[in-house]
Protein backbone atom coordinates (compact mmCIF):
# COMPACT_ATOMS: atom_id res chain seq x y z
CA UNK A 1 0.00 0.00 0.00
CA UNK A 2 2.70 2.38 1.00
CA UNK A 3 4.39 1.96 -2.33
CA UNK A 4 1.36 2.95 -4.35
CA UNK A 5 1.39 6.56 -3.25
CA UNK A 6 4.23 8.91 -3.95
CA UNK A 7 6.31 9.50 -0.84
CA UNK A 8 4.91 12.30 1.20
CA UNK A 9 6.82 14.65 3.38
CA UNK A 10 4.83 15.13 6.54
CA UNK A 11 5.30 18.65 7.76
CA UNK A 12 5.30 19.44 11.44
CA UNK A 13 2.56 21.97 10.97
CA UNK A 14 -0.39 21.45 8.68
CA UNK A 15 0.38 23.73 5.78
CA UNK A 16 -2.04 25.82 3.85
CA UNK A 17 -2.23 24.13 0.43
CA UNK A 18 -1.74 27.52 -1.24
CA UNK A 19 1.45 27.97 0.70
CA UNK A 20 2.81 24.69 -0.59
CA UNK A 21 2.03 25.74 -4.13
CA UNK A 22 3.80 29.06 -3.53
CA UNK A 23 6.90 27.31 -2.28
CA UNK A 24 6.95 25.19 -5.43
CA UNK A 25 6.60 28.20 -7.69
CA UNK A 26 7.84 31.30 -5.98
CA UNK A 27 6.80 34.69 -7.19
CA UNK A 28 9.12 37.61 -7.66
CA UNK A 29 8.96 41.39 -7.44
CA UNK A 30 10.77 43.10 -10.29
CA UNK A 31 11.94 46.71 -10.33
CA UNK A 32 12.37 48.25 -13.78
CA UNK A 33 14.71 51.00 -14.85
CA UNK A 34 13.26 54.45 -15.29
CA UNK A 35 14.96 57.64 -16.44
CA UNK A 36 13.89 59.78 -13.48
CA UNK A 37 14.71 58.06 -10.21
CA UNK A 38 18.12 58.87 -8.76
CA UNK A 39 20.59 56.04 -8.20
CA UNK A 40 21.14 57.12 -4.61
CA UNK A 41 17.40 57.20 -3.97
CA UNK A 42 16.79 53.73 -5.45
CA UNK A 43 19.61 52.33 -3.29
CA UNK A 44 18.09 53.95 -0.22
CA UNK A 45 14.62 52.55 -1.03
CA UNK A 46 15.98 48.98 -1.30
CA UNK A 47 17.72 49.34 2.06
CA UNK A 48 14.69 50.92 3.66
CA UNK A 49 11.99 48.55 2.38
CA UNK A 50 13.86 45.25 2.40
CA UNK A 51 16.49 45.83 5.06
CA UNK A 52 19.25 45.04 2.55
CA UNK A 53 22.84 46.04 3.26
CA UNK A 54 24.21 49.06 1.44
CA UNK A 55 26.27 46.71 -0.76
CA UNK A 56 23.35 44.50 -1.74
CA UNK A 57 21.07 47.49 -2.33
CA UNK A 58 23.70 49.12 -4.54
CA UNK A 59 24.23 45.91 -6.51
CA UNK A 60 20.49 45.63 -7.16
CA UNK A 61 20.27 49.30 -8.11
CA UNK A 62 23.12 48.86 -10.60
CA UNK A 63 21.37 45.80 -12.08
CA UNK A 64 18.24 47.89 -12.55
CA UNK A 65 20.29 50.68 -14.08
CA UNK A 66 22.44 48.59 -16.44
CA UNK A 67 20.28 45.56 -17.19
CA UNK A 68 16.95 47.38 -17.15
CA UNK A 69 15.48 45.39 -14.28
CA UNK A 70 16.25 43.38 -11.17
CA UNK A 71 14.46 40.90 -8.93
CA UNK A 72 14.31 42.59 -5.54
CA UNK A 73 12.28 40.05 -3.55
CA UNK A 74 10.75 36.62 -3.92
CA UNK A 75 8.18 34.55 -2.08
CA UNK A 76 4.43 34.14 -1.77
CA UNK A 77 2.33 35.94 -4.34
CA UNK A 78 0.45 38.12 -1.85
CA UNK A 79 3.71 39.25 -0.29
CA UNK A 80 5.10 40.19 -3.69
CA UNK A 81 1.97 42.18 -4.46
CA UNK A 82 2.44 43.95 -1.16
CA UNK A 83 6.11 44.66 -1.96
CA UNK A 84 5.17 46.04 -5.39
CA UNK A 85 2.60 48.30 -3.80
CA UNK A 86 5.12 49.60 -1.25
CA UNK A 87 7.60 50.26 -4.06
CA UNK A 88 4.89 52.16 -5.93
CA UNK A 89 4.43 54.42 -2.89
CA UNK A 90 8.15 55.19 -3.24
CA UNK A 91 7.71 55.93 -6.94
CA UNK A 92 9.61 52.89 -8.22
CA UNK A 93 8.29 50.98 -11.21
CA UNK A 94 7.63 47.51 -9.80
CA UNK A 95 5.78 44.49 -11.15
CA UNK A 96 5.14 40.92 -10.01
CA UNK A 97 5.86 37.77 -11.99
CA UNK A 98 6.42 34.05 -11.56
CA UNK A 99 10.05 33.17 -11.18
CA UNK B 1 19.84 71.95 -0.23
CA UNK B 2 19.72 69.67 2.80
CA UNK B 3 22.49 68.87 5.24
CA UNK B 4 22.58 66.58 8.26
CA UNK B 5 22.51 68.28 11.65
CA UNK B 6 22.34 65.79 14.49
CA UNK B 7 19.13 63.81 14.08
CA UNK B 8 17.64 66.26 11.61
CA UNK B 9 17.93 67.01 7.91
CA UNK B 10 18.03 70.77 7.58
CA UNK B 11 17.50 72.87 4.49
CA UNK B 12 17.08 76.55 3.77
CA UNK B 13 14.62 77.77 1.18
CA UNK B 14 14.47 81.30 -0.08
CA UNK B 15 11.11 82.69 -1.05
CA UNK B 16 11.31 81.74 -4.71
CA UNK B 17 12.52 78.17 -4.02
CA UNK B 18 9.70 77.69 -1.51
CA UNK B 19 7.19 79.03 -4.03
CA UNK B 20 8.45 76.70 -6.77
CA UNK B 21 8.34 73.67 -4.48
CA UNK B 22 4.89 74.58 -3.24
CA UNK B 23 3.63 74.99 -6.79
CA UNK B 24 4.90 71.62 -8.03
CA UNK B 25 3.45 69.82 -5.00
CA UNK B 26 0.10 71.54 -5.46
CA UNK B 27 0.11 70.25 -9.04
CA UNK B 28 0.79 66.71 -7.78
CA UNK B 29 -2.06 67.01 -5.26
CA UNK B 30 -4.37 68.29 -8.00
CA UNK B 31 -3.50 65.33 -10.23
CA UNK B 32 -4.07 62.85 -7.40
CA UNK B 33 -7.35 64.47 -6.41
CA UNK B 34 -8.89 63.89 -9.80
CA UNK B 35 -10.46 60.65 -10.97
CA UNK B 36 -7.42 58.66 -12.07
CA UNK B 37 -7.32 57.96 -15.79
CA UNK B 38 -5.10 54.93 -16.30
CA UNK B 39 -4.75 55.70 -20.00
CA UNK B 40 -2.81 58.80 -18.95
CA UNK B 41 0.88 57.75 -19.11
CA UNK B 42 1.67 59.68 -15.93
CA UNK B 43 -1.09 57.95 -13.97
CA UNK B 44 0.13 54.65 -15.42
CA UNK B 45 3.62 55.46 -14.16
CA UNK B 46 2.55 56.58 -10.67
CA UNK B 47 0.15 53.64 -10.34
CA UNK B 48 1.81 50.90 -12.41
CA UNK B 49 0.10 47.67 -13.41
CA UNK B 50 1.40 44.95 -11.10
CA UNK B 51 0.93 42.39 -13.90
CA UNK B 52 1.84 44.17 -17.15
CA UNK B 53 0.89 41.13 -19.25
CA UNK B 54 -2.41 40.66 -17.47
CA UNK B 55 -4.44 43.87 -17.39
CA UNK B 56 -7.47 42.11 -15.94
CA UNK B 57 -5.66 40.79 -12.86
CA UNK B 58 -3.90 44.14 -12.49
CA UNK B 59 -7.27 45.85 -12.53
CA UNK B 60 -8.67 43.44 -9.91
CA UNK B 61 -5.71 44.04 -7.65
CA UNK B 62 -5.95 47.78 -8.16
CA UNK B 63 -9.42 47.71 -6.63
CA UNK B 64 -7.83 46.67 -3.34
CA UNK B 65 -4.66 48.73 -3.43
CA UNK B 66 -5.32 51.95 -5.32
CA UNK B 67 -7.17 53.87 -2.62
CA UNK B 68 -4.35 53.24 -0.12
CA UNK B 69 -1.65 54.11 -2.62
CA UNK B 70 -3.44 57.28 -3.61
CA UNK B 71 -3.88 58.42 -0.01
CA UNK B 72 -0.23 57.56 0.74
CA UNK B 73 0.81 59.81 -2.15
CA UNK B 74 -1.52 62.57 -0.99
CA UNK B 75 -0.16 62.23 2.57
CA UNK B 76 3.45 62.53 1.45
CA UNK B 77 2.68 65.58 -0.71
CA UNK B 78 0.78 67.04 2.27
CA UNK B 79 3.72 66.33 4.60
CA UNK B 80 6.03 68.26 2.31
CA UNK B 81 3.65 71.20 2.01
CA UNK B 82 3.05 71.25 5.78
CA UNK B 83 6.76 71.48 6.60
CA UNK B 84 7.53 74.15 4.01
CA UNK B 85 7.26 77.77 5.21
CA UNK B 86 5.29 79.51 2.41
CA UNK B 87 7.53 82.56 2.43
CA UNK B 88 10.72 80.51 2.66
CA UNK B 89 12.97 79.82 5.64
CA UNK B 90 14.48 76.89 7.46
CA UNK B 91 13.06 73.39 7.10
CA UNK B 92 14.06 70.89 9.78
CA UNK B 93 12.96 67.32 9.12
CA UNK B 94 13.07 64.29 11.37
CA UNK B 95 13.64 60.91 9.74
CA UNK B 96 9.99 60.18 9.09
CA UNK B 97 9.39 63.62 7.57
CA UNK B 98 12.53 63.32 5.44
CA UNK B 99 11.28 60.01 4.07
CA UNK B 100 7.89 61.52 3.22
CA UNK B 101 9.69 64.39 1.47
CA UNK B 102 11.79 61.94 -0.57
CA UNK B 103 8.68 60.10 -1.73
CA UNK B 104 6.84 63.34 -2.49
CA UNK B 105 9.81 64.74 -4.43
CA UNK B 106 9.87 61.50 -6.43
CA UNK B 107 6.23 61.89 -7.47
CA UNK B 108 6.87 65.50 -8.47
CA UNK B 109 9.98 64.56 -10.48
CA UNK B 110 8.17 61.67 -12.17
CA UNK B 111 5.39 64.06 -13.21
CA UNK B 112 7.77 66.74 -14.49
CA UNK B 113 10.08 64.18 -16.07
CA UNK B 114 7.22 62.77 -18.06
CA UNK B 115 6.05 66.21 -19.20
CA UNK B 116 9.59 67.03 -20.27
CA UNK B 117 10.14 63.69 -22.01
CA UNK B 118 13.19 62.85 -19.89
CA UNK B 119 14.89 59.69 -21.15
CA UNK B 120 17.73 57.59 -19.83
CA UNK B 121 20.21 59.32 -22.14
CA UNK B 122 18.88 62.83 -21.55
CA UNK B 123 21.63 65.31 -20.78
CA UNK B 124 19.89 68.02 -18.75
CA UNK B 125 22.49 70.67 -19.53
CA UNK B 126 22.22 70.01 -23.28
CA UNK B 127 18.42 70.05 -23.06
CA UNK B 128 18.57 73.34 -21.24
CA UNK B 129 20.97 74.93 -23.74
CA UNK B 130 18.74 73.86 -26.58
CA UNK B 131 15.58 75.12 -24.91
CA UNK B 132 17.18 78.48 -24.06
CA UNK B 133 18.35 78.89 -27.66
CA UNK B 134 14.87 78.15 -28.86
CA UNK B 135 13.08 80.46 -26.43
CA UNK B 136 14.67 81.60 -23.16
CA UNK B 137 11.35 82.46 -21.52
CA UNK B 138 9.53 79.29 -22.54
CA UNK B 139 7.65 76.97 -20.18
CA UNK B 140 10.17 74.26 -21.09
CA UNK B 141 13.10 76.29 -19.82
CA UNK B 142 11.26 76.96 -16.57
CA UNK B 143 10.26 73.31 -16.17
CA UNK B 144 13.76 72.05 -16.94
CA UNK B 145 15.24 74.30 -14.29
CA UNK B 146 12.62 73.19 -11.76
CA UNK B 147 13.36 69.56 -12.62
CA UNK B 148 17.08 70.09 -12.17
CA UNK B 149 16.45 71.88 -8.89
CA UNK B 150 14.21 69.08 -7.55
CA UNK B 151 16.80 66.48 -8.55
CA UNK B 152 19.56 68.30 -6.69
CA UNK B 153 17.31 68.85 -3.68
CA UNK B 154 16.36 65.17 -3.55
CA UNK B 155 19.96 64.05 -3.93
CA UNK B 156 20.98 66.26 -1.03
CA UNK B 157 18.17 64.88 1.12
CA UNK B 158 19.06 61.24 0.37
CA UNK B 159 22.67 62.00 1.29
CA UNK B 160 21.65 63.82 4.46
CA UNK B 161 19.40 60.94 5.49
CA UNK B 162 21.85 58.14 4.64
CA UNK B 163 24.78 60.04 6.08
CA UNK B 164 23.00 60.00 9.42
CA UNK B 165 22.10 56.34 9.35
CA UNK B 166 25.71 55.32 8.67
CA UNK B 167 26.69 56.74 12.04
CA UNK B 168 24.18 54.69 14.02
Amino acid sequence: MGRMAAPQVTPVETPDTDEVAEVDRPWVTIVWNDPVNLMSYVTWVFQKLFGYSREKAERLMLDVHHKGKAIVSSGARERMEHDASRLHAYGLWATVDKS
Amino acid sequence: MFVRKGDACVGHFDQSAAAVLQQVMIEVVALLSEQLDHDDPLVARLFPDVYPDDPETSEDLRRYTEADLKSAKLDQAGALLAALPPGGGEVRLDEEQAEAWLRALTDARLALGMQLGIRDDTDLIEEMDEAVLHDPVSVRVAQLSVYAYLSELQESLVEALMGGSRLT
